[in-house]
């Protein structure tokens, strides 16, 4: 009699169970996001989404002026500590930047090289998940942005960030500043920062600091959504890569290995 | 109740007295970081969570710990551990004390840290972190005190207690599953990106905890005449027992699927504590000591002969309580931050400003312990 019943049990258990697995994509209709498992990642859906392309084949090796014009503008402390270190923009190896996706086998000019790094501005930002106060937002237009005023300075978005583009005030920086730019804030110790694709500029109408110092043109700046912008063309005309797309944030940096010409 | 701690034996008050002096220590070294920043500590760009957010994370196990007495007593009326699970729940309220005192030491802008609630985040796992460990401090407060009150008092506890206790059953859980999601939940930092986190947190949790309450257990026999009882002690042996080996079956089961997947973001961080990792190894040895005393001590308490012996037993419950240190309070934190993104090996060396900082959160807990058992001691030797 028991075994009876549990056995109706076990059936309808397992009847309710091919039923969810059945309905699945109904969910999914429902929750309006169905996952799919090779659907290359598409810029986002209408509106604005800053991006900005690094030309390796254009950017010259050893040359500082984008990491330079971005720590002027942005009143960032240059410390002789690299455990104080804050940087918005800066240089790392070909195999720094792109863990497991860079080999031995690279053309030599690759290998030894420093590529430009910085914020991804992620579709979807580990850092923001994390925040606890949302002192690190998304705005409409994509840009992953700071609110120094209202960060605790817990850290959490910075072991949540897996490219290292965080940096925290581990001290007062402004005693640190060469030439303060009034036109910026200075930060205070116990928060932190990160590069805003010129988040201030940009609403003035003006490109990032760094796109406007860079004379060979290596980085284009623009609207990821808009097909007739010049970040579209360069993209559509060379292969581009991100950083860790495995990880699912979805960069809106892009990288150039060799122009499509070369 | 509280009255009682303000009368103890000259060794009790020159307890107390070295016990302030290093919270003074530890306050006059946070008054430095303060002042200079949390520059002060050896946390840096690359390693930017050290001393303070190992010793958190190692405190919430410590304090879920106190429902392995919890639920025996209260749901499965275990009569042995009635004696000793005021001690289990008082050091759950000492142990997160500490948590939060080691997170506000922690917080770059201390003075801004009601944020989390004024612009309350669900999404971040610290919003909910900061909810489950206050939540659980209150509820082993309330729950230890109205019980002893009422032991105080020779009535049996009210009626509205009992619903409180049940469920700070689960929130014991909940506490340490919350701080494994603080760390499982982060893309690019492999040695946390794992499932079984938060059941291996669980697992050194049961472990270290109950192995700190024998110790314990034997510390207030010596000072205060107070015997937990055979009994108990040896059904807290047993789940040391079980819940070490659980812990050292999850740390063999991330060897495993690190390096037979051989996908080295997996491997790096365990290859930098184990083995070092860029020529770097700062805490290689702590982590053999770990794995040495954990095993050691759990494989001693396997054989009944030393389970009854109370010296092995001893020596036992603190190999394997530093042995989980170690691991938790040491490694696990620091470990996944090596090498960084960038893959970079930077090491992590912590200064004395940090050391003393913490030795003064210790210290704080220990008091918060010695006059919460104080009080526990003075209605129970007097009611028997």
């Amino acid at each position: 009699m028991i075994d009876k019943a549990r056995r109706k049990l076990i059936a309808r258990l397992g009847a309710a169970i091919l039923f969810g697995l059945g309905s699945a994509p109904a969910l999914d209709a429902l929750l309006g996001r169905a996952v799919r498992a090779s659907t290359p990642k598409g810029p986002g859906n209408g509106g604005i989404r800053r991006g900005m392309v690094i030309n390796l084949a254009k950017c010259t090796e050893g040359c500082t002026k984008c990491l330079e014009a971005c720590h002027t503008e942005h009143n960032v402390p240059a410390f002789d500590n690299p455990k104080d270190e804050i940087k918005w923009i800066w240089k790392d190896g070909y195999h720094n930047v792109f863990p497991g996706q860079a080999h031995a086998l690279a053309p030599q000019s690759i290998q030894g090289r420093d590529i430009p790094t910085l914020c991804n501005h992620c579709e979807n930002p580990p850092c923001v998940r994390v925040c606890p106060t949302k002192a690190t937002f998304k705005r409409p237009d994509g840009i992953v942005a700071m609110d120094f005023h209202r960060c605790i300075g817990c850290r959490f978005c910075m072991a949540g960030c897996p490219y290292g583009s965080r940096s925290f005030n581990w001290r007062d920086p402004r005693p640190f500043i060469k030439t303060v730019n009034k036109h910026y804030p200075t930060r205070e110790k116990g928060v932190v920062e990160k590069c805003s694709f010129c988040a201030s500029r940009v609403d003035r109408g003006l490109g990032p600091a760094c796109v406007e110092a860079c004379v060979s043109g290596a980085l284009v700046f623009g609207n990821l959504n808009d097909p007739s912008s010049e970040i579209r063309r360069v993209m559509a005309d060379n292969l581009t890569m991100q950083r860790k797309p495995e990880l699912g944030t979805n960069p809106s940096v892009y990288y150039i290995f060799q122009g499509g010409d070369v | 109740m509280f009255e009682s701690v303000f009368s103890g034996s000259r060794n009790y008050w020159l307890w107390i007295l070295f016990l302030l002096a290093v919270i003074s220590a530890g306050v006059a070294s946070y008054a430095h970081q303060f002042d200079y920043g949390l520059g002060a500590t050896g946390m840096g760009r690359d390693i930017s969570w050290g001393l303070y957010i190992a010793q958190f994370t190692f405190l919430v196990g410590v304090a879920a710990s106190a429902v392995m007495l919890v639920l025996p007593y209260y749901l499965h009326d275990y009569k042995a551990f009635g004696k000793i699970v005021i001690l289990g729940e008082w050091l759950a309220v000492a142990s997160v004390s500490m948590c939060l005192l080691f997170v506000m030491a922690d917080m770059g802008k201390p003075s801004r840290v009601l944020n989390i609630l004024l612009h309350p985040t669900p999404g971040s796992i610290l919003f909910w972190d900061v909810i489950v460990l206050n939540g659980y401090l209150v509820l082993n407060l309330i729950g230890g005190w109205v019980v002893l009150e009422a032991e105080k008092a020779r009535v049996p506890p009210p009626g509205w207690i009992k619903p409180l206790i049940y469920l700070s059953i689960p929130w014991a859980v909940s506490i340490h599953t919350v701080t494994a999601f603080l760390y499982a939940g982060l893309p690019g930092r492999h040695l946390w990106l794992t499932a079984i986190l938060a059941p291996r947190f669980l697992a050194s949790a049961f472990a270290a905890g109950p192995s700190l309450l024998i110790l314990l257990s034997f510390l207030l026999k010596r000072v205060a005449g107070f015997d937990a009882g055979r009994e108990a002690i040896s059904k807290l042996t047993t789940i040391v027992v079980y819940a070490g080996l659980v812990n050292f079956f999850f740390v063999g089961m991330e060897f495993f699927t690190a390096y037979y997947s051989g996908i080295p973001g997996h491997q790096h961080s365990l290859h930098y504590l184990f083995f070092g990792l860029d020529g770097k190894g700062a805490l290689v040895p702590f982590m053999w000591i770990s794995l040495v005393l954990g095993l050691g001590g759990v494989i001693a308490l396997l054989f009944p002969g030393n389970r009854t012996n109370d010296r092995v037993l001893q020596l036992s419950c603190l190999a394997l309580f530093i042995s989980l240190w170690l691991d938790k309070g040491i490694g696990l934190v620091i470990g996944g931050f090596i090498p960084s993104p960038l893959e970079h090996v930077t090491e992590y060396q912590a200064t004395g400003t940090e050391i003393t900082i913490t030795l003064g959160i210790f210290a704080t807990g220990a008091l918060i312990l010695t006059l919460l058992f104080k009080m526990a001691l003075a209605v129970k030797q007097r009611t028997n």
